[in-house]
C-alpha cells in the first residue's frame, strides 16, 4: 500500500482560535471591552473582580461577567449578582480551562448589546487557561502574595500571553517572604514590559491605577 | 487534564487533512511541541488511542518532536537553551532577555497509506 508523508503544519488550537476571532467580533460589534480573567485558586479574582464592578459602577458603567466553574457551583456567580450586575455561570463539567466555544455559548445568554464591559473569569489554575484565546481584548492575571515569588518560574506558560498582571493582596507583603524583585525579575524575562498593577482589592490600595487603566479602554469613554 | 481538548483538536486537523488526502488509514502522526507549551505528552498519548477509535486514525503512532525554550540576551547577545527552571543570562547575569523558541504547538505531518 502506497505511503504518503503529508506536511500541516496547523497550529493545535486553531479549531478554539478560530471560535475565539468569532467572540471578540461579537464583542466589537457590542462596542464592549473584555477581559480574560485567570489566576490560580484562591488568588482573589473574583474579590477582585467585584472591587472593579463596584468602582465602575459608580462611573454608570454597564458590566456583565462571565463567571468559569468546574461545578455546578454558584457561590462567585451569586456574589457577582449580588453586586448588581447580569452574571452567568459556565459550568465546565470538571474541564480545567474556559475555551472559545463555552465562552459563544455564554455570550447567548448575557445581554451583549448593552454592556460596555465583559468580564469573563476563567477556572482557577494557571496551567491549562494559558492555552485557551477566548476571544477577550485582553487577557490579565491575577497573582498573589501569598502564592508566593517563584509562580512565574514555575508556569512559564501562563506569562507569555497576558497584557496586564495585577499582584494581589499586597496588603500582605510585611508578613510573607515574597520577594517582589525575583518576581518581577521572572516576568520581566518571559514578558518584557508587561504592564503591573501591584494592588489590595481588601483595602483598596493600587486600584484606582488599574481602574484608570481599564477605564481608558473602554470604548464607551473613547467617543 | 486540557490534555483531552487538546487531543481532540489533533484528532479533528488529522482526520480533516487525511479525507482531504483521499487516505485509506493515518498510520502516525508528527507534533512539534515547544518546551514552554504544557503537555503531558503521556496523557495524549492515552486520550489518543481512545478518541481515535473507530476514524481514519485508529492505531495510529503518536511522535512527539519537542522544540527547546531558547533565550536570547539583549544585553550580550548570548543566545542559551533552558534546561530546568527559568534563568538569567548564563554569561553576563542580565535579566533583559527575549524568548525565541518555544511556544510552539504544531501538528506539523502525518503519515497516510492511500
Amino acid at each position: 500500500m502506497p505511503e504518503k508523508r503529508i506536511t500541516i503544519v496547523e497550529k493545535i488550537m486553531n479549531a478554539n482560535d478560530h471560535v475565539a476571532n468569532t467572540n471578540r467580533q461579537r464583542i466589537d460589534a457590542a462596542h464592549a471591552y473584555s477581559i480574560n480573567i485567570m489566576a490560580s485558586p484562591g488568588a482573589g479574582k473574583t474579590s477582585f473582580i467585584i472591587a472593579t464592578i463596584k468602582a465602575l459602577l459608580e462611573v454608570q458603567l454597564k458590566i456583565g461577567v462571565l463567571e468559569g466553574d468546574t461545578a455546578p457551583v454558584t457561590i462567585d456567580s451569586d456574589k457577582v449578582s449580588d453586586a448588581g450586575v447580569p452574571a452567568v455561570q459556565i459550568n465546565t463539567g470538571g474541564e480545567c480551562h474556559l475555551d472559545a466555544l463555552m465562552v459563544s455559548n455564554a455570550l447567548d445568554q448575557i445581554p451583549l448589546d448593552s454592556l460596555d464591559l465583559l468580564l469573563v473569569e476563567n477556572v482557577g489554575n494557571l496551567i491549562c487557561p494559558a492555552s485557551f484565546d477566548l476571544g477577550t481584548h485582553s487577557r490579565v492575571v491575577i497573582a498573589s502574595i501569598p502564592e508566593g515569588d517563584d509562580k512565574p518560574y514555575k508556569y512559564p506558560n501562563i506569562y507569555r500571553g497576558l497584557d496586564v498582571l495585577i499582584i494581589n493582596k499586597i496588603d500582605l507583603l510585611p508578613y510573607l517572604d515574597f520577594d517582589m524583585d525575583y518576581f518581577q525579575q521572572g516576568v520581566e524575562m518571559l514578558n518584557p514590559g508587561l504592564k503591573t498593577f501591584p494592588v489590595s482589592a481588601k483595602t483598596g490600595e493600587g486600584m484606582e491605577d488599574w481602574l484608570s487603566w481599564l477605564k481608558a479602554k473602554i470604548p464607551v469613554n473613547q467617543s | 487534564m486540557h490534555e483531552l481538548s487538546v487531543t481532540e483538536s489533533v484528532l479533528d486537523i488529522a482526520c480533516k487533512h487525511a479525507d482531504k488526502a483521499k487516505a485509506k488509514q493515518v498510520t502516525d502522526i508528527y507534533l512539534v511541541i515547544g518546551r514552554l507549551s504544557s503537555i503531558v505528552d503521556d496523557s495524549v498519548k492515552f486520550y489518543w488511542d481512545i478518541i481515535s477509535k473507530d476514524t481514519i486514525c485508529e492505531g495510529s503512532k503518536l511522535h512527539f518532536k519537542r522544540i527547546p525554550a531558547k533565550l536570547v540576551c539583549t544585553q550580550c547577545n548570548h543566545e542559551y537553551i533552558l534546561e530546568d527552571d527559568l534563568m538569567p543570562c548564563p554569561n553576563c547575569g542580565s535579566a533583559k532577555v527575549r524568548v525565541i523558541s518555544g511556544d510552539e504547538f504544531n501538528l506539523d505531518s502525518i503519515q497516510i497509506e492511500r
